[in-house]
C-alpha cells in the first residue's frame, strides 16, 4: 500500500515537471513565433501612412487663424521637430508646465492656431477612417524624425525632477478594484497577458525597449497608438479610474518611463500586435 | 479622397523589388457596430501595377485582406529612374493612382 503511494507521488511529480518543461518550451517558442511575426510585419509598417499625414499637417496652415506648426516650440526651438521627442517630456516655460508631445501639441494648436480646447481634443484616440485622429498623425511625424537619436530626458531641471518622482510613485501605488499597480505586471520577467510578454519597466532595459517604440501601429486595432493610448489603456486594464488627456498623472508617468529611458536610441513609430 | 500610397522601387539584381503601402479601412461586411448594424463592406478590388505603361501585376482582392494593406513583390527588368504606377479600386468605385521612380 504506501509503495503503491510513494509510486504514484513519483509518477505525479515527474508529470508535474514534464507539465513544466513542456510549458517553459511552448512560452518560448510563441515568443519566438511573436519575434518572427513582428520582424515580418517590420517591412511594411503602416505607420508610414500616419507619418506621411502627420508632415502634411505640419506643414500646412490651419486652424481658424491659419498659422502652420512652423511657430510651435517642441523643446528645440520654434517648427524645429529633429530630435524634439529624444527629450520630451520637457518643462516649458511659456506653459509654466512639464508637457509630453501631445500636450504639446495641443497647446499649440489652441493658442496659436486659435482652435477651441474640445476642437483639438477632438478624436484624441482615431477609430477608423470616419474617426481620424489629427493627434495621432502629428505624433507618429514628430517621433519619426527622432528616430536613431538617444534618448535624453532632463532630469536635473527641478520641474522634470518632481514629474518624475511622482511618477514613479504612481507606478507603484496599488488602487482600483484589483488593487493593482503598474509594477503588478511590469515588475518581474517573465509576465503576459494571454500570450503578449509583457516588459519587465523596473529594469533599465525593460522600460528602454518598451518606451522607444511607441508611439506604434497596433495592428490588431488598424490604428497608430501614442504613449497617451497606452497609458490609458493600462488605467482600464486596472479598472483604474479614466486616465485623464494630457493630465499631469499622465504626464508624470511619461516622464518617469521616459526618463528610465534615458540613453536608449528611439526607435518608433514601431509596429507590434 | 483617399490617402495616398507609400511607394518603394527598388532595384535588386536584375529584378525590381516594389514595396507599397495603401491607406483603405477594407471593412469586410461581417463586422457589426455598437449598435448591432452590419458595416457595409467596403474593400479594394482591383489593383494594377504598370512599369512604364507595361502592366506587370494585376490583382483582384476580397475582405480577406487586411486594413491597410501592405504589397510587396518583384519583377524582371526596369532600370534605374523608371516609373512604376500603381491603381487600386474598391467596391465604391473609389480609385487612387500613384506614382514612384525606381531607385
Amino acid at each position: 500500500m504506501r509503495t503503491m503511494m510513494q509510486r504514484a507521488l513519483a509518477a505525479g511529480c515527474a508529470a508535474t515537471a514534464l507539465a513544466a518543461v513542456m510549458s517553459a518550451a511552448l512560452a518560448e517558442s510563441t515568443s519566438d513565433e511573436i519575434a518572427k511575426y513582428r520582424e515580418a510585419l517590420q517591412d511594411g509598417n503602416p505607420a508610414e501612412l500616419w507619418e506621411a499625414r502627420g508632415e502634411e499637417m505640419w506643414k500646412a496652415p490651419r486652424g481658424p487663424n491659419k498659422v502652420s506648426f512652423a511657430s510651435c516650440d517642441l523643446g528645440l526651438g520654434p517648427g524645429v521637430v529633429k530630435g524634439a521627442y529624444a527629450e520630451l517630456p520637457r518643462y516649458f516655460p511659456d506653459a509654466k508646465r512639464v508637457m509630453d508631445l501631445e500636450t504639446r501639441l495641443v497647446y499649440c494648436m489652441v493658442s496659436q492656431q486659435g482652435y477651441s480646447e474640445s476642437d483639438a481634443l477632438r478624436n484624441t484616440f482615431g477609430n477608423g477612417s470616419a474617426h481620424r485622429s489629427d493627434l495621432e498623425a502629428l505624433a507618429a511625424y514628430v517621433t519619426s524624425q527622432s528616430r536613431g537619436v538617444a534618448m535624453n530626458v532632463a532630469l536635473d531641471e527641478p520641474h522634470m525632477h518632481d514629474m518624475y518622482r511622482l511618477g514613479e510613485k504612481m507606478f507603484y501605488y496599488r488602487g482600483g478594484t484589483h488593487d493593482f499597480a503598474c509594477a503588478t505586471c511590469h515588475g518581474d520577467d517573465g509576465k503576459r497577458i494571454r500570450l503578449q510578454d509583457l516588459p519587465n519597466l523596473t529594469k533599465i532595459e525593460g522600460a528602454q525597449k518598451a518606451y522607444t517604440t511607441w508611439p506604434a501601429y497596433r495592428v490588431s486595432q488598424g490604428e497608430l497608438r501614442t504613449f497617451q493610448w497606452r497609458l490609458n489603456d493600462c488605467f482600464r486594464q486596472q479598472r483604474f479610474p479614466e486616465l485623464e488627456f494630457g493630465s499631469d498623472a499622465s504626464i508624470a508617468l511619461t516622464a518617469y518611463l521616459a526618463g528610465r529611458a534615458n540613453g536608449a536610441a528611439y526607435d518608433g513609430p514601431a509596429i507590434k500586435r | 479622397m483617399a490617402d495616398p500610397m507609400k511607394i518603394r522601387a527598388n532595384l535588386v539584381g536584375d529584378a525590381t523589388e516594389v514595396k507599397v503601402l495603401m491607406s483603405h479601412e477594407m471593412e469586410t461586411g461581417q463586422r457589426k457596430d455598437a449598435d448591432g448594424k452590419v458595416i457595409p463592406a467596403w474593400f479594394i478590388q482591383n489593383v494594377k501595377v504598370a512599369h512604364n505603361d507595361k502592366v506587370v501585376l494585376a490583382a483582384q482582392w476580397g475582405p480577406a485582406v487586411a486594413k491597410n494593406p501592405f504589397l510587396s513583390f518583384r519583377f524582371k527588368g526596369g532600370a534605374k529612374g523608371d516609373k512604376v504606377k500603381i491603381t487600386w479600386t474598391d467596391n465604391h468605385n473609389d480609385t487612387r493612382t500613384d506614382e514612384a521612380t525606381i531607385a
